[in-house]
C-alpha cells in the first residue's frame, strides 16, 4: 500500500472537543483539530517524543468527542447483539484502550502537515454525517481523513474514522469475527486485553 | 536482473499457491494459506533488509533532501498516472496529471519541488489495475506478492505485466543506473511507510488481517477515487444528499454485472456470516439488483446496526445465482 497513513491516524484523533457543544459537527472538527495542532506545535515535551504527555491531551481533547461503545458494536458487528451487557463493557473498554493508543501514537508522527476542510454535504435535520477533512503530503495525493459523526443528546460524537479509505473502525471486524468463532466473545475479549498488555510492555520497554 | 528475480519468484509463489489454496480461516480469502506463508517471507525479507536501510536511510537523510527525492520519484510516476486516469475516461484529471509532470519536471526543478501542487494541480492516485477495476473487471482473490505484498489477482497482474511499461524508470539505458534509481525509490517509499507500519502493527490483533482488510478497503476507495458508493452495510446511509447520488452512480458508474470469482464468495460470507469492511457486495450484484439494494439502503436503513443487519437478510435474494455457485464450490456452510 502505497499511502501514508500516518498522517491520517494522527488527525483521527482530532474529533471534538468540549467547549464544542451545539457546533455545527464540521466546525467542531475544525475547531479541535487546529486546537490539538496547535498545542502539539508549542509542547516541546510531545515533540521530544513524550507519550504521556500526548495521551493525556489525546484524553482532554478528544476522548470525550469519541461514541466508544458505537465504535465497538460497530467493529464486532453482528457478534455484538449476542454478547452480555457484561461482555459489551469489557469489550468496549479494551477495545478503546486500543484505539486511543493507536491514535496517540499516531499523532506523534504528526509533522505540519497542512489540513484541509471540504464543505460539509449536510441538510441542517440530518443526525449522522460525514465530516470530510485532508492531509496534503509531499509525493502523494491528499490523504481523506472522514469522521463519521452522529448526533446525541450530549453533542455531535465520532463513531468512525476513515483514512484514505479505510475505516479503521470496521477494519477490525474480520479478525473480530475470526476471534469469537475460534474463542467466544470472551476469547476476543482476552486476546485485546493481552494485546493491549504487550503494547503496556512494549511502551514501559522503550526509553522516555 | 530486477525482473527475472521479480519472475522467479512469481514463479515461485504461484507454485506454492497450487499447493495450499485450500487452507485458511477467513471465507473472503480462499488462498489465505499461501498468503499468510508469503505475508511472513515478505515481512522477515523486510525487518532483515528493507526496513534497516530505509531507517538508516531516514536518519541520516535531511527532511527536505528525502522531500525532493520522494517527489523526484512522484513525478516521474504522474506521466502513467495521466495516461490512466485518460484510460478511465477522466480527462480532465489526465490532463492536470500530465500538466503537473510538464510543472514539476521544469519550474520544479526536475520533479525535486512540487511546484503543481502549490498552484492547484493536486496529484492523483492511479494505476492500470485501478483503469481495469473502473472498467468493471472484478478483483478476483486477495493475493500477497512477493516483495510486492498485498495485492489481488487483477491488480497483481497490472502490476507485474503492465505498469512497469509506464514506468519511466525501466527506459533508463544505463542497466547499473537504472538499477539504482529502482533500488533507491524502494528506500525512499518503504522510509515514508515506517510510521505507518509500526502503527499498523501497534493496531492490529492479527497482522495479516489487519493488513489484508485495509489493503481491500483502501483499493475500493481508490478505484471511485475516494467516493466510493456506499455499501449497504456502511452505516452512512444517512449521508445527505446520498440519494439520488447513489442512484446515479449505481446506474451509471457501478461496473456491470461481472463474473463472480471472490466477490461472490464474499458477499455470501457478508450476507450470512458477517459485514466484512472489505466485501465489494454492491459490485457483485447485476445492475437492476444493484439499485433495489441502493433504494433499499436510502428507504430503509437507518444508522443503527440492527437495520443493516435486517438489510443484509433482505438482500441475499437478489444474490446472482453465480454466487450461490461460487459459495458452493468454497464447501461453506450457509
Amino acid at each position: 500500500m502505497t499511502i501514508k497513513f500516518v498522517l491520517a491516524l494522527c488527525f483521527s484523533l482530532f474529533a471534538a472537543a468540549a467547549p464544542a457543544q451545539g457546533l455545527a459537527p464540521d466546525v467542531q472538527v475544525k475547531t479541535i483539530t487546529n486546537e490539538v495542532i496547535g498545542i502539539i506545535k508549542q509542547d516541546k515535551e510531545i515533540q521530544a517524543g513524550n507519550r504521556k504527555r500526548m495521551d493525556e491531551l489525546v484524553d482532554a481533547k478528544v476522548l470525550p468527542h469519541f461514541n466508544f461503545s458505537r465504535m465497538t458494536a460497530l467493529a464486532v458487528g453482528r457478534n455484538w447483539p449476542k454478547a452480555t451487557a457484561e461482555q459489551q463493557k469489557a469489550l468496549t473498554g479494551e477495545f478503546r484502550t486500543l484505539l486511543v493508543r493507536t491514535y496517540s501514537s499516531a499523532l506523534s508522527t504528526y509533522r505540519n502537515q497542512v489540513i484541509e476542510f471540504r464543505p460539509l454535504r449536510a441538510a441542517a435535520a440530518d443526525a449522522d454525517v460525514t465530516v470530510r477533512t485532508q492531509v496534503i503530503q509531499p509525493g502523494t495525493e491528499p490523504i481523506a481523513i472522514d469522521y463519521s459523526m452522529e448526533q446525541t443528546p450530549t453533542g455531535w460524537k465520532v463513531y468512525d474514522v476513515v483514512v484514505g479509505g479505510v475505516s479503521l473502525v470496521t477494519n477490525y471486524r474480520e479478525t473480530f469475527n475470526a476471534e469469537i468463532r475460534d474463542g467466544g466473545v470472551d476469547g476476543l475479549i482476552k486476546s485485546l486485553a493481552s494485546k493491549n498488555r504487550a503494547l503496556d510492555t512494549q511502551a514501559s520497554a522503550r526509553p522516555k | 536482473m530486477l525482473r527475472r528475480i521479480l519472475g522467479l519468484l512469481l514463479v515461485t509463489a504461484l507454485i506454492g499457491l497450487s499447493g495450499c489454496a485450500t487452507t485458511g480461516g477467513s471465507p473472503g480469502d480462499p488462498l489465505e494459506g499461501y498468503n499468510r506463508f508469503m505475508f511472513g517471507v515478505n515481512d522477515g525479507l523486510d525487518r532483515a533488509i528493507i526496513k534497516p536501510v530505509a531507517s538508516g536511510y531516514k536518519a541520516v537523510m535531511p527532511e527536505f533532501a528525502r522531500t525532493g527525492v520522494t517527489n523526484f520519484f512522484a513525478n516521474l510516476g504522474d506521466i502513467w498516472i495521466g495516461i490512466n486516469n485518460i484510460l478511465q475516461g477522466k480527462v480532465g484529471a489526465g490532463l492536470s496529471d500530465l500538466g503537473r509532470f510538464a510543472i514539476n519536471s521544469t519550474v520544479g526543478i526536475v520533479g525535486l519541488i512540487d511546484v503543481a501542487s502549490k498552484a492547484g494541480l493536486d496529484k492523483h492516485n492511479e494505476d492500470f489495475g485501478q483503469t481495469l477495476g473502473r472498467w468493471g473487471m472484478g478483483s478476483g482473490a486477495y493475493v500477497v506478492l512477493p516483495l510486492l505484498g498485498p495485492s489481488n489477482v487483477r491488480d497483481g497482474f497490472s502490476r507485474l505485466v503492465v505498469d512497469w511499461h509506464g514506468d519511466p524508470l525501466w527506459y533508463v539505458g544505463n542497466i547499473p543506473t537504472r538499477n539504482e534509481l529502482i533500488g533507491a525509490r524502494i528506500v525512499d517509499d518503504r522510509a515514508n511507510l515506517l510510521d505507518v507500519s509500526r502503527l499498523a502493527e501497534e493496531a492490529a490483533l492479527d497482522h495479516y488481517a489487519y493488513v489484508r482488510d485495509a489493503y481491500l478497503q483502501r483499493r475500493r476507495s481508490l478505484i471511485y477515487d475516494g467516493d466510493p458508493p456506499p455499501q449497504p452495510n456502511s452505516d452512512k446511509s444517512s449521508d445527505s444528499g446520498a440519494g439520488a447520488d447513489v442512484v446515479a452512480r449505481v446506474g451509471m458508474e457501478m461496473p456491470p454485472a461481472q463474473i463472480v470469482t471472490q466477490r461472490g464468495e464474499r458477499v455470501m460470507t457478508a450476507a450470512d456470516e458477517e459485514l466484512t469492511p472489505a466485501r465489494e457486495f454492491a459490485q457483485a450484484q447485476p445492475v437492476a439488483a444493484r439499485q433495489e439494494a441502493a433504494v433499499a439502503v436510502l428507504d430503509g436503513s437507518g444508522p443503527e446496526d440492527e437495520s443493516k443487519i435486517a438489510y443484509d437478510r433482505e438482500v441475499q435474494p437478489a444474490i446472482p445465482a453465480v454466487a450461490h455457485a461460487g459459495f458452493v464450490q468454497t464447501g461453506l456452510k450457509p
